[in-house]
């Protein structure tokens, strides 16, 4: 998370703000029903958008607003936006606003780029002249140079939400609010984008980011909050509420360590129970990316079996095994077990699993002649892992990096941790 | 969290609303949709704006040929007035129906950013006067070919319009606010249009209502005729272009001109019916723009 720079004084402020909307509920009329209720009013339910919402936001901060789909995010963001007006409270937003809610809001592809950059920079509430006068940045930051004679139809999606990414940075506003628009482009227009976010908020610019990708949440916000059926949940540090999300996205359907039916084996051990937990023995649930975690099973013995090993594997969601752990590695000869006897296998590691979903397979075997597969348990059981950081592979494991240029063409080094 | 003094925010935000307090972007905006609605309009056409002379003028040519198989033939710059007519009903459907459904149309717009939301209504409007200031070419042109002398009394004709652009302004503010809520305004404000050709003096002059005068519940045909804005602006045209007309009321084919307004429906103090209705629909029509506007966003 950067740190933030600004001078402390409320750039926005909401206080209380709360929105419903009347729902029609839909009522099917015959048509004579129709002709003889004309005027008839249908009924409506009321829907509660955002409840007593309230937070500042500083100036010059980096600020997230994160949530579940229907929870209000959005509508907040069209009521900063003063697009929707609230029914109760009040909102502050000091300088000129410009909201990235939807690109070239106006575009018309029937006409040239320059009239579409003057018709949106309009939009967006610039003076003809001043729109005007920004053409040329315009064209030039979206490397469109080559490109303005043709009518917007024309043009691939790209170069198009190049040209309104473009106008909507030129209105030099004090406050942006972005809605989720980087869900389009590609990957490096996406960076080039955070990077422009990112000169304006270090040039003192205000910025409200509304997604549910807490990765974005997590490296560009100083402060977000997390909203919950219109109400803020959590609101702080960036991986706090980003942590508070995936709890809220993750724990809706989690079972906990249970085992039941589809299983393998020869009978001869059963697996009672499987679960996770940190070094300290709790079961917390969500799994800290970067802690020890330890995963246990309690195994009865059904028949006298000579060492016997758990092998543990972890699937994330798309059933690729991520992870396989095995007591077998440290400790092939466990001994003899007698009828009856229950006893609790362990495999401890560091977790370096990316945030997600993971299920395990759970196998007693025995290593003989060739394997013997006692029981086996498995996609029974899932636990999830909370990370702020999902760098986008399927393990987080702490990066060092160089950056060493060729001594031929420098002298200087450069070492980032 | 309220360590700073409220009064150094200044004011909170308003929503949405009809004019937002700021008329330069409210101007900027009006202006900027109506330029680029005006563009398109013929964008690719080989013949561009002349097509928009060409719908008038076949209606006029049209209704022309019908008609002088009649009598009408007998009443001065009969074709003259004809064309004005029907320029004007032209501006005034273009504007009130073309504002319908605008609000709704222009539904990215409205849900995606902060603006005057009356910028919305006021485009169609500024678009049909762009029209109507190139079908006024022709008619002018027409009026001349047609023998009609100038006049001092021309003067009067900018603010013969102005009241036609009120009405039409007072008619899209009710209608655009009222659509959102309510679409059945669409195929009733086409209905009430097609009435309204009839019963604005285009096609049927003055003169023959006063030939079939007769009282109803003890007021005269023609006043209660009159009693319809968009009567009274076109019969005040005619008075303003022509001059007045010798013979009033008198039953008989007036030699030439029109008829004043005032003088039509029965004096000065009956004309503010007329001019009533138009500023009542001006004020109430902007009466349920400015009331709606600030959830037309959710309702659409």
């Amino acid at each position: 998370m950067p740190d933030y720079r600004g001078n402390g004084r409320p750039a926005i402020r909401v206080d209380g703000v709360s929105k419903a909307f009347r729902i029609p509920e839909e009522q099917m009329h015959t048509l004579k029903e129709r002709a003889l209720h004309p005027l008839r009013r249908t009924g409506h339910h009321t829907f509660r958008a955002l409840e007593d919402v309230s937070f500042d936001v500083k100036e010059g901060e980096f600020f997230g607003i994160v949530g579940r789909n229907g929870s209000g995010k959005s509508t907040l963001l069209k009521c900063l936006a003063g697009i929707y007006s609230a029914d109760r409270g009040n909102i502050w937003i000091r300088g000129r606003m410009s909201p990235f809610i939807e690109l070239g809001v106006g575009f018309n592809p029937d006409l040239a780029a320059r009239d579409n950059v003057v018709l949106n920079g309009i939009m967006l509430g610039l003076s003809p002249r001043e729109a005007r006068a920004r053409y040329d940045h315009v064209i030039e930051f979206a490397e469109l140079e080559e490109f303005q004679e043709l009518k917007l139809k024309n043009y691939s999606s790209g170069m198009h939400v190049r040209l309104a990414f473009s106008v909507a940075i030129q209105v030099d506003a004090d406050v942006l609010l972005i809605d989720e628009v980087l869900a389009v482009g590609d990957a490096s227009f996406q960076q080039k984008c955070f990077d422009v976010f990112n000169r304006l908020r270090d040039a003192g610019t205000t910025i409200v980011l509304v997604t549910h990708d807490m990765g974005a949440v997590t490296r560009f916000c100083h402060q977000a909050v997390l909203l919950e059926r219109g109400e803020i949940v959590a609101h702080g540090e960036p991986e706090d509420v980003a942590n508070h999300y995936l709890e809220l996205n993750f724990n809706r359907d989690a079972p906990e360590h249970t085992v039941g039916a589809a299983r393998a084996g020869n009978g001869a051990a059963r697996i009672v129970d499987a679960w996770c937990e940190e070094l300290d023995g709790t079961q917390p649930g969500m799994y800290l990316q970067g802690h020890e975690l330890r995963f246990c099973a309690r195994v009865e013995f059904v028949q006298a079996v000579e060492d016997p090993g758990l092998t543990v594997v972890f699937e994330n969601e798309s059933e690729v095994q991520v992870l396989v752990a095995s007591t077998a590695i440290e400790h092939e000869r466990t001994g003899r077990f007698g009828v009856g006897e229950e006893v609790v296998f362990s495999v401890e590691f560091t977790n370096v699993l990316a945030p997600g979903r993971y299920y395990t397979i759970v196998t007693i075997s025995r290593l003989g002649r060739g394997l013997e597969l006692l029981d086996r348990s498995a996609r029974e059981m899932s636990i999830v892992v909370q990370g702020s950081a999902s760098r986008g592979g399927v393990i987080d494991i702490p990066i060092r990096s160089s950056i060493e240029r060729s001594p031929s063409s420098d002298r200087r080094h450069a070492e980032v941790g | 969290m309220n360590t700073v003094d409220y009064a150094e925010l200044g004011p909170p935000i308003r929503g949405p609303s009809a004019l937002s307090g700021d008329w330069r972007r409210f101007w900027h905006l009006t202006f900027t949709i109506a330029r680029t609605e005006f563009k398109l309009r013929f964008y690719g056409s080989a013949l561009g704006y002349v097509w928009q002379l060409v719908r008038p003028l076949l209606m006029f040519g049209v209704l022309d040929l019908v008609y002088s198989l009649g009598k009408l033939g007998a009443i001065p710059h009969y074709p003259a007035m004809l064309l004005s007519g029907v320029v004007m009903f032209n501006f005034f459907t273009e504007a009130t129906a073309g504002a319908v459904r605008c609000v709704v149309d222009r539904e990215n717009f409205v849900r995606k950013i902060q603006f005057p939301r009356l910028a919305i209504p006021f485009a169609v409007i500024l678009t049909a006067c762009f029209n109507l200031g190139v079908n006024f070419f022709a008619v002018a042109i027409f009026t001349f070919v047609d023998g009609v002398k100038p006049r001092v009394q021309w003067l009067e004709l900018p603010l013969i319009l102005i009241t036609l652009l009120i009405f039409a302004s007072g008619a899209a503010m009710l209608l655009s606010a009222l659509f959102v809520r309510l679409r059945d305004v669409q195929p009733i404000w086409d209905v009430v249009l097609q009435v309204m050709f009839y019963a604005s003096l285009i096609l049927i002059p003055i003169e023959r209502i006063q030939a079939h005068n007769k009282p109803i519940l003890g007021v005269s045909l023609v006043h209660l005729w009159m009693i319809n804005p968009l009567a009274d602006v076109m019969e005040q045209y005619r008075h303003a272009l022509l001059g007045p007309t010798k013979v009033i009321l008198s039953g008989k084919v007036p030699t030439r001109g029109g008829i004043s307004a005032a003088a039509a429906i029965g004096g000065y103090p009956e004309l503010a019916i007329p001019v009533g209705l138009v500023v009542l629909l001006l004020v109430g029509g902007f009466w349920v723009f400015n009331r709606s506007a600030p959830h037309i966003a959710e309702n659409l």
